[in-house]
């Protein structure tokens, strides 16, 4: 789960990492009174949606003073931004984050991603602050440092001052930045984050280090035991069938193409997209109606896809283990009825119970076309939609 | 021969009193694995009557520990179905008794535990498999998991796979085309989990009765470039990939915990390129694993062999 930078710098804040004073906006005037009531000479009103690159789209202005807050504030707030990760359909802001300005004398970055390959939460360091890690990573590989953390100890000292030395830390600061990386770990440990950023780290003329920037991303597994996380989730950033679909417990993703997939299984769905794409298709979604599915949850599914008016044909592919084949073809039969099935649906069934299900299926009297295996089925649904 | 599990394999259920664990203890028992007991705090001492098909009833005895059920019947590997947020405590509860093989089937285990078990079993005998995986099979011999037993039959290619049902898929495609299988492996989807490719690989490797391998991955990582690789410099026998999420896009979590592409690395075309690299033939979709597989083994004389059925 994602969330914004203002509410991230709130929780890193809470764990001690040094971050500058700001204030959150929902209007202009709000800016204004979060300017006022900051009292510093500049401020920086910064756009606040779930994407990186907001700078470069136009989404981060400094003000001078309270005129140009008032002016900065009413161009982005409603504004689409277009940055390299909002895709090209962009993002609406509206939120703010003001806040107080300060005086940069260098810009590093700092991450916390899990290390798939140790199996252990490792910390990230490099010089080149305000660029994007994956740029450096390519470019010049030698500037990012790396430190392999031991979860039966946590993130040490020694560990942290030698990442800071690493990257060129003023020594009179090294403490300071040490200080900050093991605040920066005791929150990503505590809240289950699965990605933190910290892009750029400053420091500053009067001798801070802080963070100007603050991206967390959380474990959704472990959301459970942080409900104050959970109360930080913007709905408006979220897709509204996405919304719907983690209602029922089902897993769905909204793609671009015309042809909605239902699918048991994550690997088993992904490969039905790739099979669509494969035979000249293009998929709408990606959709895991899980292992223990309910003709409830098929008849939900069902609904979300046709709910999207992209979609001109509909794959269902069911590799049945513990889920029963003649419970998919109720879902499907059940579903079809109650919405009125005017595109068409190609089924392709497979595993236990799989003669009841197509026997279903061909008595509904429901226009469904049958398909032998994975491409048969792939290839019939890209030629209907055609 | 087989790999992890066969005939002799005598296995424990943690959390064999949910309703999950125990429709698939019973599948287990109708497949013919020797399951032996479970184990659920508090109700140790009872007992649960699992009914078959046949219409005869097995007792299984339910233990308060692992270590108490292991004391009593000797179980040399446990299956977990316990849920998410008491799933890790259960691996180690499991690691801690010295089983030899443990296999995690909960999915939405949080990532941090997974890295707590992953450094607390450092040093142990214990091998993990999963979790959020479909488990085990040696067909014929021993069922541990999710997975529709009678898709499989007997035979000698091993399978190992990140996901469930593509796995499913193998098998039936492999078993449609007369060709059986030695075992086969769900590591699961998680980014940080008990086995790696190349442990089952390495596996397959040293079992004289498999012959050729299906290793299906995923976006996400990169443990199928370190499995190729590692193919390339030891493996003796044939293998054949197949890698999902050709058309997945980046940054978004498709389903599994660990199949995401995330800044720019871990697609499925690296992999492919990889896979392909280090002379492993990749399926081009998901519905020829069988067939590319065939292809393979006639090239190199052993599809005759491989034929059971």
């Amino acid at each position: 789960m994602n969330i914004h930078e203002y509410q991230g710098k709130q929780v890193l804040k809470q764990y001690g990492v040094a971050v500058p004073e700001g204030k959150v906006a929902f209007s202009v005037d709000e800016a204004v009174e979060a300017a006022k009531s900051l009292g510093t000479p500049v401020v920086v009103v910064k756009a606040q949606i779930h994407a990186g690159g907001r700078g470069k789209a136009g989404g981060v202005k400094v003000a001078k003073n309270l005129d140009e807050v008032r002016e900065y504030a009413s161009q982005i707030l409603g504004k689409v931004l277009v940055t390299h990760q909002t895709g090209p359909e962009g993002k609406e802001v509206k939120r703010l984050l003001v806040e107080q300005g300060c005086d940069i004398k260098k810009e590093y970055y700092i991450g916390l991603v899990v290390d798939r390959v140790t199996g252990r939460i490792v910390m990230m360091a490099s010089e080149e602050g305000g660029t994007e890690i994956e740029e450096v990573a390519e470019h010049s590989p030698e500037k990012i440092f790396k430190e392999v953390i031991d979860p039966a100890v946590g993130l040490q000292a020694f560990q942290a001052k030698k990442l800071a030395y690493a990257i060129n830390i003023p020594n009179e600061l090294v403490n300071k930045a040490a200080k900050f990386m093991l605040s920066l770990y005791s929150a990503f440990v505590d809240k289950d984050c699965s990605i933190a950023e910290i892009n750029p780290l400053v420091v500053t003329g009067d001798g801070n280090v802080m963070a100007l920037d603050a991206k967390l991303n959380f474990d959704s597994n472990a959301l459970y035991r942080h409900k104050d996380i959970l109360e930080l989730r913007d709905l408006e950033e979220e897709d509204e069938k996405e919304i719907q679909a983690s209602k029922f417990d089902l897993s769905y993703i909204a793609l671009d193409g015309n042809i909605g997939c239902m699918v048991n299984g994550a690997g088993l769905a992904m490969a039905t997209m790739d099979i669509i794409k494969y035979y000249g298709g293009d998929p709408a979604n990606f959709l895991d109606v899980g292992g223990g599915a309910t003709k409830e949850k098929v008849t939900e599914a069902f609904k979300i896809i046709l709910s999207d008016e992209k979609v001109k044909g509909i794959f269902v592919n069911i590799f049945g283990g513990i889920m029963k084949c003649d419970i998919i073809a109720d879902g499907v039969i059940s579903a079809a009825r109650e919405l009125g099935l005017d595109r068409p649906l190609v089924v392709r069934l497979e595993g236990t119970n799989v003669e009841l299900g197509k026997k279903m299926l061909n008595e509904s009297g429901l226009n469904i076309v049958a398909a032998d295996s994975m491409a048969d089925g792939a290839q019939k649904i890209v030629a209907l939609v055609k | 021969m087989s790999i992890l599990v066969g005939k002799n394999t005598k296995v424990i259920t943690q959390g064999i009193t949910g309703a999950t664990g125990l429709f698939h203890a019973k599948g287990a028992l109708e497949y013919g694995t020797q399951m032996v007991g479970g184990v659920t705090p508090g109700k140790g001492g009872t007992n649960v009557d699992i009914t078959l098909e046949n219409g005869s009833v097995v007792s299984l005895p339910v233990f308060n520990t692992v270590v108490d059920a292991v004391a009593k019947t000797g179980a040399t590997a446990s299956v977990i179905y316990v849920p998410p947020a008491f799933a890790a405590d259960s691996i180690m509860e499991a690691v801690d008794a010295e089983l030899d093989l443990v296999i995690c089937i909960t999915e939405g285990i949080p990532v941090i535990d997974m890295i707590k078990v992953k450094r607390y079993m450092e040093g142990r005998k214990t091998r993990l498999i999963g979790p959020n995986c479909p488990g085990v099979i040696t067909p014929g011999e021993c069922k541990i998991g999710i997975m529709p037993g009678y898709i499989h039959t007997k035979g000698h290619v091993g399978v190992v796979s990140r996901s469930g049902t593509l796995t499913y898929e193998a098998v039936h495609q492999l078993t449609t085309r007369g060709i059986g299988q030695s075992s086969a492996v769900g590591i699961g989807g998680d980014p940080v989990k008990g086995s790696e490719f190349i442990d089952i690989l390495s596996m397959f490797n040293d079992d004289p009765d498999t012959y050729a391998v299906i290793m299906i991955g995923e976006i996400g990582g990169s443990a199928e470039e370190e499995a190729a690789e590692w193919v390339k410099a030891n493996m003796t026998k044939p293998v054949v990939g197949f890698i999902g999420g050709a058309t997945a896009p980046p940054g978004k979590r498709m389903g599994h915990a660990g199949a995401i592409i995330s800044g720019g690395k871990g697609t499925a075309a690296e992999k492919i390129a990889t896979l392909e690299k280090c002379g492993i033939r990749v399926s081009p979709t998901p519905s020829e694993m069988g067939s590319t597989l065939v292809g393979v083994l006639e090239e190199r004389g052993m599809l005759e062999k491989c034929k059971t059925h």
